[in-house]
């Protein structure tokens, strides 16, 4: 416990090089947000959805700003999917459900950033007709879905350490990550998977998750 | 050895007077002392926090190990299939949080289970469901009284996984359901529950017989 590397010792290698390197990038990040706290305005903000986003730290900022444009993505995915007729009646309140999440996730960091939001991105979906049958294939839109929802989870975790210095924005922000990783379970279960690939799930890179987001980006 | 004694005599008085007392695996290695069954004070900081989150992952793991060895009536393939894998999965969290804590980890903890049925289907994934989201929420509300970046990451890499446990639990009692992806669980905002240490050893303590004390965690 005294040595800082002792509790990554204990997890796979894969893992804990994963943790490490973004631990690199965060330090880098965290260096400039040290000894900022939460200020009275941002748990305001985050009760009522009210805009507060000139007073954000940079660093929550633009972490907050890279969750929306995930949100986004996920939130036009689910409304397009939902009102196509691709998904079959029994998995209906699945997506449905799943989709009112995603939008109501867009709205509470929309909220939170208030003016320094960024705006919601144009989409392709098809990724350049790699996809085209996304919303006529089930099985198209399903290997998206869960694409998007392991992108989610992985996205949140790797930017934890972002927001450290920030109790309130750092527990808003597990909160979501949760909610996705239900999501995603369920969608696997949904194309005759595992609701996970282990017993620890991966962080990923903010490069990563964008690498990986940018072919459905416009 | 006084150890061994101390041992005997406690366990002949756990056996003969509640039956219904599970001994968690591995209660019986040689690093057992007796201050497991006088209470466990979960101590300071980050390895309150730690201790905390390998408690909770002991009895998640105890009680998984009892659900596959005295299975429930007609258990189906797929049941035991998933089961099997989450018992998996809370033992390496527990080993993981053990080793990470190395000599400042509690004990191990007597838990009590005589309030489930474990040969009803019904009893055992509703008391699952409970403790995979009591786990959630536990680990969203302990993420802010983590210091360091690496704990955080760790404890990031397991939230999710009883996450996707709990979409999966709730899967089996009702497939393909809103709840299956959070519903009950998950708020109007697109938020799943943060709860604090004192709220979930609360909603933990009738399963667990050895007291546990945080007398530094909110």
């Amino acid at each position: 416990m005294n040595n800082d590397n002792s509790i990554l010792s204990a997890i796979e290698p894969e893992l804990a090089d994963t943790i490490v390197q973004g631990r690199r990038d965060v330090f880098a990040k965290y260096a400039k947000a040290a000894g900022i706290m939460t200020s009275a305005p941002l748990v305001l903000a985050l009760a009522s959805n009210q805009a507060f986003g000139a007073t954000l730290p940079k660093v929550i900022e633009d972490t907050l700003n890279f969750a929306l444009t995930l949100e986004y993505l996920e939130a036009a995915f689910y409304d397009q999917g939902n009102a196509s007729g691709v998904i079959p009646s029994k998995y209906r309140t699945v997506f449905r459900t799943i989709g009112g999440h995603e939008t109501a996730h867009v709205k509470l960091l929309q909220g939170v950033l208030g003016a320094a939001a960024v705006k919601a991105p144009g989409v392709d979906f098809t990724a350049g007709g790699k996809y085209a049958d996304v919303f006529e294939n089930f099985d198209t839109f399903l290997t998206l879905s869960q694409t998007f929802e392991d992108l989610g989870v992985a996205a949140y975790k790797g930017q934890a350490g972002n927001l450290v210095g920030s109790a309130e924005v750092l527990t808003v922000a597990l909160q979501i990550h949760s909610v996705e990783a239900r999501h995603a379970s369920e969608v696997r279960r949904i194309g005759l998977k595992f609701g996970w690939d282990g017993a620890f799930d991966k962080p990923m890179s903010k490069q990563a998750v964008l690498r990986a987001a940018t072919p459905f980006l416009a | 050895m006084e150890n061994q004694t101390s041992l005997t005599r406690r366990h002949l008085l756990k056996w003969t007077g509640a039956g219904a007392t599970v001994a968690v695996a591995g209660a019986l290695l040689p690093n057992f002392g007796i201050s497991a069954a006088l209470g466990a004070e979960l101590g300071d900081g980050d390895i309150g926090v730690l201790n905390y989150a390998y408690a909770l992952e002991q009895l998640e793991a105890a009680f998984y190990i009892q659900v596959l060895e005295t299975p429930f009536a007609n258990m189906q393939v797929n049941d035991q299939r998933i089961l099997t894998q989450i018992r998996d999965h809370e033992i390496a969290h527990r080993d993981f949080l053990k080793k990470a804590l190395g000599r400042n980890a509690i004990g191990a903890l007597e838990v009590d289970f005589s309030a489930v049925d474990f040969a009803s289907r019904a009893s055992v994934l509703g008391t699952a469901e409970v403790f995979e989201n009591l786990g959630v929420a536990a680990y969203n509300g302990a993420g802010q009284l983590i210091s360091n970046v690496d704990y955080l990451a760790a404890a990031g890499s397991i939230v999710s996984i009883e996450a996707r446990h709990a979409a999966a639990i709730s899967d089996l009692i009702k497939p393909f359901s809103a709840e299956a992806v959070g519903r009950g669980n998950v708020d109007g905002k697109g938020l799943d529950a943060a709860l604090l240490p004192s709220k979930v050893l609360k909603a933990a303590a009738p399963f667990i017989s050895t007291p546990v004390t945080a007398a530094t965690l909110p």
